[in-house]
């Protein structure tokens, strides 16, 4: 048994729920009816169901025990860059539970699911007047699956167009990984753009890089350096000239919003991460909700269903579409998400999410300016919500890396930030505190950071043995890769 | 440190060792250091054809996969199926136990761009 | 607005920064400057947003309606205890588990999630969920594309339209070639072509599901697994409704090596449609072909067990263009919800509410049948829904509507998605369905039935 201490701190090991529980420990949650055979054929009937009975009190226990073995923003700050790990307000989660919302079948004729669909048109036009686009979709189910959803739709385009030639994706080195695994799912080629020594896109590097066999141009601004790609209307103007289009990557929408929009930088195609920017909770990693927006041209090319309304204030789903590239899940979108933020936009209203985004920007600066005394910073300037700092001359010095840094905060209690991305910066640490956070946490972090690197340059073994303090230290990895145990198994 | 004689290297840091017609293949010492600890090997199968510099298979490590090019063509004639149940024979030896296949050197794709142990050692150098 | 600066705190740290003004620090090159404040209404304090999102919610009177929708999104009994634990903060605001040493009760879970994916489907492997039943189905397609090196895929007609609409928009985009197999007369698909079509094995797998779409068992039998097994075919399992996990045999029974499928009945809420949670499943040997996030168990440097996302090689943010999938997020907190429903319930509850959806439906079918002219359109075995054909002189979409004004959502009407059963609706019948609902339904039918004779009568004298 573990004791009282260990219960509260989580130190102790909670073994897998299969490993508790005992055949016959069932709660009666459901009357015990004739058996199965009544009904169906015994061929049809599974031979078992090796699942474990449990108490209810167990379960509680178990999974209260593990979420006390689970970091999150409600314990502390994240500074997880390129993730805006933010606050996520209760209120949208008490909107989302709304009998009205929570259960709602899909199927429900529209006229008895007016509200529902409010909801998502309304969200859709406020989409549409944050990022200037000429429409949205709510239909990808996250940030990956509306690039695929908008690289459907370029090829689509371009299909109709008859421009069979144009197979190639242009992407930064900085962009997230998602954006050549997308375009590679689509059998486009991939070319990789090399930063300049500003960060930033090279403009000569680009037009050598456009033809007419150019698809899309994918990319993120602010981009995953923190800065703001400055030459965006040249960068946009290039590949228009070429014939193709250019893409947003949203997950940086946040440094934007009442500043900058997509659309007026000439932006064909975006997607947003809903979970990120309009703070919906990341839940462990997922569900997300990854909204795309489109430039008029491409309209009729959106996944369906469409939500419509007529002129007497009617709301409709509707699923046909001669050009629509068809559909890209199940049903219509994560229609709870869209609840939320919805919620989320109407609390802000246009003057709040300005706010948002511009103390997005202030805090990452507040951390930047005051991290840039004991950090390389490989590209000193102002940032956005967002900025990469280097441990490659710590490494040098102290044999400290990036991830042991990012170790060391975890046993100060903060969320490592993260680390080794974007790929062009070595011993990478990109940083984004959100506009959440107070100023008292990030001097905290600030504190804890220039401690870290002090202890570092004195002695560099306590970070190399970092993290002591969590409940379990580093793990081998390439025991989990060569000998994967993806599963529990009975011990007999 | 001097690469091993007697062999050929490609500029993608795989080794070749000819024998008559049949050459073993493997990834360099260079290669499997760059790599760390590898977790999985992905071999061409058996009695495939494989055209010179095609990508016939991956090396992966935890936290990255290098693709395995060819450096000549030619009929896979066996592969280690060591590798299967110990990836990190590679690490160990790579130029011993670690190989990855052997092929039936298509003669009129005999390589002519690969590299001898000191052109390789320079390359190494200056990566 | 959730942001905790005061003006003294905003005046302190731009100093620090060195700039004068938010509007300085945020500025960008005028060519692209928003040039007026955003089209929006101003925020709304809590009090007042909490009764606005109130009255859109109010507008989706269906959740007042008697419902006996299904097809793909189904109403069962959540155990309150579910989202107790669900909806824990640790829980909800944990982002990806990618610092293993401060997440190891978030892995813990998702290692547990796989578990019981694999028990439930009887096969080897499971990842830590993907978007949903229909886009794991797309994936599944993918990863049989890739273990088999050819581009066609079969599916039968009787896999959830959704599930066939998605991996269509897939297969364009990825120039896939996708067929189908026919429905049979009694329901389920029908395999009499298979032999033929595998012959030039230029199909990469065949996907079924079971139950089907009409809420048939249509399970494929020893003869197309050996059909399957001959041309070196990949048998993909396709699940619409979990809960007949159940009770139902597994598709590793019948061969199945990839097993995908829809999870939102364990415990997940209806939501309009979403967020709900896919799976998969596979034999071990397609485990570096999996997409998406897999929790592994291993140990750490004190000798603990200690649990790490692994294979992450496979992965778009290792292997960017070269990755099994783009898939980043996943469903990790829908799946989280399954896991802890399955944990409540157990097999004891799972089997039980599994039954009693057979028990309900059954006699929801005995109800509908009762009423003259009504009849089943298949006779296939069902696990949960029933495809019902209306009397000749009417229509589903007449029935249904009839249905509406009496408080009833009957089903949905077929013909939506099948032209040759334009005559037929899908009804579903759950856990908690109520004798009380089905006789209200029954009922409401015997009058429908009646007007439609008068009418037919009438019209009939009239014509005399």
């Amino acid at each position: 048994m573990p004791n009282a201490n260990e219960i509260l701190t989580a130190a102790h090991d909670e073994p897998p729920i299969f490993a508790l529980g005992k055949p016959g420990r069932a709660n009666t949650y459901f009357a015990a009816g004739p058996s199965a055979q009544t009904f169906l054929p015994a061929s049809a009937l599974r031979d078992d169901l090796p699942l474990p009975d449990n108490s209810e009190l167990d379960v509680v226990r178990h999974y209260t025990r593990l979420s006390h073995r689970t970091f999150a923003i409600d314990l502390g700050f994240y500074p997880l860059g390129s993730c805006t790990m933010k606050y996520n307000p209760r209120i949208n989660e008490a909107m989302a539970a709304l009998p009205g919302f929570k259960d709602l079948h899909p199927y429900a004729p529209d006229e008895l699911a007016q509200g529902a669909l409010q909801v998502m048109y309304d969200l859709e036009r406020a989409l549409t007047a944050i990022f200037g686009m000429s429409a949205f979709t709510l239909n990808p189910a996250a940030g990956a699956h509306g690039e695929l959803t908008a690289l459907f739709i370029a090829k689509a385009y371009f299909e109709k167009c008859g421009e069979h030639k144009r197979r190639t994706v242009i992407v930064p080195d900085t962009a997230h990984g998602t954006n050549p695994a997308s375009a590679a799912m689509v059998g486009y080629n991939v070319v990789s753009l090399r930063s300049d020594a500003r960060g930033r896109v090279g403009l000569d590097e680009l037009r050598a890089a456009l033809g007419d066999d150019t698809a899309v141009c994918m990319m993120t601004n602010p981009n995953t350096l923190g800065l703001f790609e400055d030459h965006i209307k040249e960068i946009t103007d290039a590949v228009h000239a070429v014939g193709g289009l250019m893409y947003y990557d949203g997950a940086n929408a946040n440094a934007l919003m009442g500043n900058a929009r997509p659309g007026d930088m000439g932006f064909d195609l975006m997607h947003l991460n809903l979970h990120k920017t309009f703070s919906i909770p990341h839940g462990g990693g997922g569900a997300g909700h990854g909204p795309v927006g489109v430039a008029e041209r491409l309209v009729p090319f959106l996944p369906r269903p469409i939500v419509t309304k007529d002129c007497d204030g009617i709301y409709a789903l509707v699923h046909d579409g001669d050009d629509a590239i068809g559909t890209m899940r199940s049903f219509w979108s994560n229609f709870a998400h869209a609840v939320r933020a919805l919620s989320y936009v109407l609390a802000n209203g246009g003057d709040g999410l300005t706010r948002v985004s511009q103390l997005a920007i202030l805090n990452a600066n507040y951390i930047r300016v005051q991290a840039r005394e004991f950090l390389e910073m490989p590209f000193d300037e102002p940032c956005r919500h967002e900025f990469v700092a280097s441990a490659r001359a710590l490494k040098r010095e102290t044999g400290v890396r990036a991830l042991d840094l990012a170790k060391a905060l975890l046993d100060r209690g903060y969320h490592a930030p993260t680390i080794y991305f974007p790929l062009l910066v070595p011993e990478c640490l990109m940083i984004e505190p959100t506009e959440t956070e107070s100023k008292e946490t990030l001097d905290g972090f600030v504190t804890a950071l220039r401690e870290i690197v002090e202890t570092a340059h004195a002695n560099p073994q306590a970070i190399l043995d970092a993290p002591v303090a969590t409940v379990v230290g580093r793990i081998d990895e390439t025991r989990a890769a060569r000998q994967p145990d993806l599963r529990w198994t009975p011990v007999l | 440190m001097a690469q091993p004689a007697g062999l050929l290297y490609s500029k993608e840091h795989e080794w070749l060792k000819v024998e008559g017609d049949t050459a073993t293949v493997g990834i360099t010492d260079y290669a499997q250091n760059s790599l760390g600890d590898i977790v999985f090997v992905e071999l061409p199968r058996i009695g495939a054809a494989l055209k010179q510099h095609a990508n016939i298979g991956v090396v992966e490590s935890v936290k990255a996969v290098s693709d395995l090019f060819t450096p000549a063509g030619g009929e896979v004639v066996e592969v280690n199926a060591a590798l299967e149940a110990d990836p990190a024979l590679v690490n160990r030896d790579a130029f011993g136990d670690g190989w990855l296949y052997k092929i039936k050197i298509d003669a009129s794709s005999m390589p002519d761009a690969l590299l001898g142990p000191d052109d390789y050692e320079k390359l190494v150098a200056t990566s | 607005m959730y942001t905790p600066h005061t003006d003294s705190d905003i005046a302190e740290m731009l100093a620090v920064v060195g700039a004068s003004s938010l509007e300085e620090l945020a500025r960008v090159p005028v060519s692209v400057a928003l040039k007026e404040p955003l089209a929006l209404a101003p925020g709304l304090p809590e009090s007042d947003l909490a009764a606005t999102v109130a009255a859109f919610a109010a507008r989706n009177t269906a959740i007042e309606y008697t419902s006996f929708l299904g097809a793909g999104a189904y109403r069962h009994y959540v155990p309150p205890v579910v989202m107790s634990l669900a909806m824990r903060g640790e829980f909800l605001t944990a982002y990806t588990p990618y610092q293993a040493e401060v997440s190891q009760g978030y892995l813990q879970a998702i290692y547990e999630w796989q578990t019981y994916i694999c028990l439930l489907t009887g096969l080897d492997i499971a990842n830590a969920s993907v978007y949903d039943g229909a886009t794991a189905l797309a994936e599944a397609a993918i990863m049989a594309v890739n273990a088999t090196g050819r581009r066609a895929i079969l599916v039968s007609r009787a896999i959830h339209p959704n599930f066939r609409a998605v991996l269509e928009t897939y297969a364009h985009g990825l120039d896939l070639d996708v067929e189908e197999l026919p429905v049979g007369a009694d329901g389920t698909t029908d395999f009499a072509t298979l032999d033929a079509r595998l012959a030039e094995k230029r199909f990469a797998a065949v996907a079924v599901q079971s139950p089907n779409f009409f809420g048939c068992l249509d399970v494929p039998d020893a003869m197309v697994r050996e059909t399957l097994e001959r041309t070196g075919t990949i048998g993909i399992a396709a699940i619409a409704e979990a809960m007949s996990l159940g009770v139902l045999a597994t598709p590793a029974a019948w061969g199945a090596q990839i097993a995908v499928g829809e999870a939102q009945s364990f415990g997940n809420p209806l939501a309009y449609g979403g967020p709900y949670v896919g799976f998969i499943a596979a034999t071990k040997d397609h485990v570096r072909r999996i997409p998406g996030r897999l929790v592994g168990r291993s140990v750490d440097n004190r000798g603990n067990d200690a649990y790490v996302l692994t294979l992450q090689a496979r992965e778009q943010h290792i292997r960017r263009e070269k990755a099994t999938s783009n898939i980043c997020t996943n469903q990790a907190h829908c799946a989280l919800v399954a896991t802890i429903y399955l944990a409540a319930l157990g097999a004891t509850g799972l089997r039980r509410a599994a039954t009693l959806n057979l028990e309900r439906t059954r006699a929801l079918g005995d109800a509908i049948l009762s009423v003259p002219g009504f009849t089943r359109a298949f006779a296939a075995p069902v696990f949960n829904e029933l495809a019902i054909r209306v009397p000749k002189a009417t229509t589903p979409a007449t029935v249904l509507a009839g249905l509406q004004t009496r408080g009833i959502l009957g089903g949905v009407d077929l013909g939506r998605w099948y032209p040759s059963y334009d005559d037929c609706f899908l009804a579903t019948a759950t856990e908690v369905t109520t004798p009380r609902e089905i006789a209200a339904l029954r009922a409401a039918l015997a009058e429908i039935a009646n007007e439609t004779e008068i009418a037919t009568q009438q019209s009939v004298t009239a014509r005399a």
